[in-house]
């Protein structure tokens, strides 16, 4: 049986049957589809997955599922693709994927786009099967881009409200800019390797030959396309903003999956970046950046989804550290616990929004603990998880990328380990900050929204227990060792081995520092917080807005674009000058046949005496050249 | 039926149906509507079965007839399919029903005439694609501008006399200088057996290579207009905005191709040393023209003209596709010309649908209408994200592959110290931002936002209109995920293509059937 073209079309089936019948058959009808079709290929990725362990460590299941398109010699062939790596992301995909779709069935219950929402989520899952799952570029890049799509149309799906159709729009232009560096690295590679197959990439650039081109310039290439897909500077404007779709989507395409596609492509052609150690460094750089910033600007955001939001872009940003120091298993280790509680996270906060009937600020929340008690316990160990508070499991995957970015024989430097350490101080501090200010500082909330404060369905709570669970022990597995045979281990610089333990310890004492800075300032509540913010108002103006990228990127790209093709193009090319030249060639025609009519006076002998002069001019030519 | 006679039925079906109107008593407009579909639908059944008959693996021309017409001169009625006309036969057989189901309850006035004139230009763009012998191939090209001033001059909007002024004399204009080089060209092949204008035995390779220059340029002026190719577009987006619904989805759908085409079967083999030294030219124009066209619909108020400056963006791929001398380049261009048809046919369609009811196209007009019109909304945004080229759509499969020769053939100029060809696909490919760019703006302008719209309350598209749209949207779907059937009819005639450009030729020009 073609199990894994299964698992890719079971969501397809389910975005067609809610889209074309949804709104037909009812919630209940879309409810079961939704839901079933995304856990039947949860279901079917087991199987698949038992069939891979029972083949050995380094095995790979290859399934053709038809030929695209034939030039020449060279075929374009749709095939899939499943070893372990594949097999972690599938995992995650219809795992994670199918426990929110479950959430949504209470998140999204009476909304009058019940059936498109579904649809929407069905029609993303099919995508990004179709992403980790392709065998080559090619394939990845329909799952790519298709993501992108179903991420534009959740993210504005509440199309009436104009900004988040904005943010739709603003999502999916930035990821494009991504796609094109993509799709120049995926062209170079084509003609340098003369395949799109990624397992063959990887072992053209292993082998004692590599192919004619530079490794590190693919290797940037492909990077922008993550950067795109995975919020990084420069790219990274576009996720704070995605917020706008349903918390659900955030927590699903926003956080545990879509945007670790990028982490996914780069791990998954380790074969260029192992011999590129430029591009590796640039990926270094650029994750370390933008774990830095994401993680200063969360600090100071009141919208509980912005902070997580810039939170995930800072987690984003340390698996791209540990991507560029060559810890390739350690990233997929990190999306992984990220996937559990970061879509915890995201869960909870739609939880505390639904229970506040819309409330998304932070400084009018407090005193939820009682009220919404597994909401908030749920968080809470999401909280302590992302943190890296131990043994919780981001305590895990954050100290492996500490270390590696520290001591790894392929870039590890004390400054990617310092500024990282910092970056993880910073997540800790506003988390717990987050967690104070929503749950357990006294109630700012106005007095009506207090009255209608209310626990989650059974749908939704059930889900939030098992991904706290999952946040909790997630990190018992040794993920990097069991990636070995895809994604070869890091290794430590051996002069630094004997450091591992007590950076072990200071990564504790940072998870801990973080919390007891936050628990110091908002356990009373905003005002501590307030006044320090007073007393830098500059700083805290900066970070508010963002570092003001969005002004800037306005600024610098989208208004001169507008400008050139406005007075350059339009008014000063097409009008003025083609047109123009035309009108003038049109008017001087106009001209000169009005002078050339003259010459027709009405006079018999001036036609005569033109006529012979053409008689004589014709014989003297054709007697020049006869 | 003998398989030639198939074509030949084909071709003259709507000049059949031109006579049947003309039985038609007058003011029995559902009549004459019926009979034009009918024929016209007909007709795609035809070309369904030649495409499906048509057989990929087969050198040279199928389906041939070849009748002496103008013996003294050498000019025969020869016409055929071969790989390079085949998709775009069937294409303009395909939109045929649509644009009179388009037009249905659109055109009130002289439909007769109207309809008459849908026909003959349907016959004049079938018999361009379909014509082998040069001769022939002028008379339908030229023949295709009387129906279409027509068609813009009479049903257009209110500028239309200024747009079809326009039209007509940049074709004119580029018409006259093809003659030329016809001429020019047909007496320089002349050989012992007298004058021909045979596409297969003439050829210009012989000639020395700045004769050879400045015939290509006056084909290609010519070519390069009904592109349109930047600078010579402008009249694009006027005949557009005034040219009626079904103006602009012959316009878009089907008429700017036989510029592509003629290139492709014309200007390029015809002239291969020409052409090989003005590649550089072609491909920068042509990368202008995608930049230059996505620019240009981004600061557009006005739907139709976003989409028309869209397709100069478009088409530049198609030039670029062709300009790369590379199978998956030239196989790109011929697809993204077929897609390009169905996706522009479209919108433009959809463009007509909303105007029927509204009478506007400025997109200021418009807003939310995902909210009131959900099925337009829908067809809408698949037609757009088709347009962006999205993979699974029509567009990627031929904006990729297009891009892809473009690469294929830089990169071995880069390393040879060539930096052109490689600097100009990097810059092609920043049109696949620019596109998702003005598309999605005019996406969330017109469906998104707060409901807003002249003549409230509108009613969602009919079951016409539906019906129309699901074929279109099947058919830019079916080319997206299976791209291999129609490749595969195209990829000798592709091959045969590079070759006599390439230089590399046997004796093409013995390969008869």
């Amino acid at each position: 049986m073609n199990l894994l073209t299964v698992i890719v079309l079971l969501p397809l089936a389910g975005f067609v049957l809610n889209g074309l019948l949804g709104r037909k058959l009812g919630p209940t009808f879309v409810s079961v589809v939704g839901c079933g079709l995304p856990i039947l290929a949860f279901l079917a990725t087991l199987k698949a997955f038992s069939t891979l362990q029972l083949a050995g460590p380094d095995a790979a299941l290859i399934e053709h599922a038809y030929r695209w398109a034939a030039v020449g010699e060279r075929a374009f062939e749709i095939e899939f693709y499943f070893d372990r790596l594949s097999a972690v992301m599938t995992l995650i995909v219809t795992g994670v994927g199918s426990l929110i779709h479950v959430y949504s069935t209470g998140y999204m219950k009476g909304d009058a786009g019940y059936a498109r929402y579904f649809a929407y989520l069905n029609l993303f899952l099919f995508f990004m099967l179709t992403l980790v799952l392709g065998r080559s570029l090619l394939v990845c890049f329909v799952g790519w881009e298709g993501v992108g799509l179903a991420s534009y149309l959740l993210i504005g799906f509440w199309f009436e409200d104009p900004a988040k159709a904005a943010a739709g729009k603003k999502a999916f232009i930035t990821n494009r800019v991504g796609d094109a560096g993509f799709l120049l690295g995926l062209f170079l590679l084509y003609w340098a390797v003369g395949t799109l197959n990624m397992d063959e990439i990887n072992a053209a650039f292993m082998a004692p030959v590599a192919p004619a081109v530079s490794a590190s310039l693919v290797g940037i290439l492909l990077f922008i396309g993550a950067t795109g897909k995975s919020a990084q500077i420069p790219l990274h404007v576009w996720l704070p903003d995605a917020m706008a779709g349903p918390t659900p989507v955030s927590a699903l395409i926003h956080a545990a999956t879509m945007v670790t596609a990028g982490v996914y492509l780069v791990a998954r052609m380790h074969g260029i970046y192992e011999h590129a150690p430029e591009a590796s460094q640039v990926v270094a750089v650029i994750g370390l950046m933008t774990a830095f910033f994401a993680a200063t600007v969360a600090l100071v955001q009141t919208d509980i989804k912005k902070v997580l939001a810039y939170s995930t872009v800072s987690q984003l940003g340390l698996m791209f550290v540990a991507l560029g120091v060559g810890a390739y298993g350690v990233a997929v280790f990190h999306v992984y616990t990220h996937a559990f509680f970061k879509a915890c996270l995201f869960l909870g906060a739609g939880s505390v929004i639904h229970a506040l009937g819309g409330e998304q600020d932070i400084r009018r929340m407090g005193g939820l603990a009682r009220r919404i008690p597994v909401t908030f316990v749920t968080f809470a160990v999401a909280t302590a998880a992302i943190a890296g508070i131990p043994p919780l499991a981001g305590f895990f995957s954050k100290d492996e990328i500490l270390w590696f970015a520290f001591a790894s024989a392929q870039g590890g430097s004390p400054v990617l380990w310092a500024l990282g350490s910092a970056a993880a101080l910073m997540t800790s501090f506003y988390m717990f900050r987050l967690l104070w200010l929503t749950f357990l500082t006294p109630s700012r909330m106005s007095h009506e929204v207090e009255h209608h404060v209310h626990e989650s369905p059974w749908s939704m709570t059930s889900v939030l227990v098992v991904l706290a669970v999952l946040s909790a022990v997630g990190g018992f597995v040794h993920l990097p060792e069991f990636l070995e045979p895809v994604l070869p281990l890091a290794t430590a610089q051996e002069s630094l081995e004997h450091l591992e333990h007590r950076l072990v310890y200071v990564a504790i004492a940072v998870a801990v520092a973080g919390f007891l800075a936050a628990t110091w300032l908002y356990r009373g509540g905003l005002a501590k917080g307030d006044a320090l913010a007073a007393r830098f108002p500059r700083l805290h103006r900066l970070l508010g807005g963002k570092y003001f990228i969005d002004e800037l990127y306005d600024a610098v790209l989208g208004r001169p674009l507008h400008w050139v093709s406005d007075r350059v193009f339009l008014r000063a090319g097409d009008r003025f000058l083609i047109d123009g030249t035309l009108d003038g060639l049109a008017a001087t025609t106009r001209r000169v046949a009005g002078r050339l009519g003259r010459i027709e006076t009405g006079q018999l002998q001036w036609y005569v005496a033109m006529a012979v002069l053409g008689i004589v001019g014709c014989l003297a030519w054709v007697w020049r050249h006869v | 039926m003998s398989e030639p006679m198939l074509l030949n039925l084909l071709l003259w079906l709507p000049v059949a149906g031109i006579a049947a109107l003309g039985f038609v008593a007058k003011g029995r407009d559902s009549l004459v509507r019926s009979v034009t579909f009918g024929c016209m639908l007909l007709q795609f059944v035809i070309a369904a079965v030649l495409y499906q008959r048509f057989d990929g693996l087969e050198r040279g021309l199928q389906f041939a007839t070849d009748v002496p017409w103008i013996a003294s001169w050498g000019v025969s009625y020869r016409i055929g399919l071969d790989g390079l006309n085949v998709l775009l036969v069937a294409l303009t057989a395909f939109l045929g029903p649509l644009l009179v189901m388009g037009a249905w309850t659109a055109v009130q006035k002289d439909v007769k005439l109207f309809h008459a004139m849908v026909l003959f230009i349907q016959f004049a763009m079938l018999g361009t694609f379909v014509a082998q012998d040069l001769f022939l191939f002028y008379v339908f090209w030229e023949a295709m501008l009387i129906p279409m001033f027509l068609i813009i001059g009479l049903w257009g909007g209110e500028r239309r006399i200024y747009a079809t002024l326009k039209f007509v004399l940049y074709t004119a204009f580029g018409s006259i200088l093809m003659l030329a080089a016809l001429i020019y060209l047909v007496l320089a092949t002349q050989d012992g057996d007298g004058l021909t204008f045979d596409l297969r035995r003439l050829s210009g390779a012989g000639l020395p290579l700045a004769a050879q220059v400045w015939l290509l340029a006056a084909f290609a002026l010519s070519f390069a207009i009904k592109v349109p190719m930047f600078p010579l577009h402008t009249w694009l987006p006027d005949a557009h905005v005034e040219a009626p619904t079904t103006g602009s989805v012959i316009l878009a759908g089907v008429l700017l191709k036989m510029g592509t085409y003629g290139f492709m079967k014309l200007g390029f083999p015809l002239f291969p040393d020409a052409a090989r030294a003005m590649m550089p030219v072609i491909m920068t124009l042509a990368v202008i023209s995608i930049v230059y066209g996505a620019c240009l619909a981004l600061v557009q108020d006005d739907i139709k003209k976003i989409i028309a400056y869209s397709s100069i963006s478009h088409l530049g791929y198609v030039m670029l596709g062709l300009a790369s001398l590379d199978l998956i380049g030239i196989q790109g261009a011929i697809l993204q010309m077929v897609s390009h048809g169905l996706v522009a046919g479209g919108l433009f369609l959809m463009v007509g649908m909303i105007y029927e009811r509204t009478h506007s196209r400025a997109v200021a007009d418009y807003g939310g209408l995902a909210k009131i019109l959900p099925l337009f909304a829908v067809f809408f945004s698949l037609l757009t994200l088709a347009s962006i080229g999205l993979p699974t759509t029509s567009g990627f499969a031929g904006e990729f592959m297009a891009l892809l020769g473009a690469f294929n053939a830089a990169w071995p100029a880069h390393l040879a110290g060539n930096q052109v060809p490689l600097t100009l696909a990097v810059i092609a490919v920043s049109g696949v931002i620019l596109g998702a760019l003005y598309m999605l703006w005019l996406a969330q302008r017109i469906l998104f936002g707060e409901t807003r719209a002249p003549h409230a309350p509108l009613t969602d598209l009919n079951a016409r209109e539906t019906t129309i749209l699901v074929a279109i949207v099947a058919a830019i779907f079916a080319i997206g995920l299976f791209p291999g059937d129609p490749l595969a009819k195209t990829e000798l005639a592709a091959r045969e293509f590079q070759q006599r450009v390439l230089g590399e030729a046997v004796l093409l020009g013995s390969e008869t059937r």
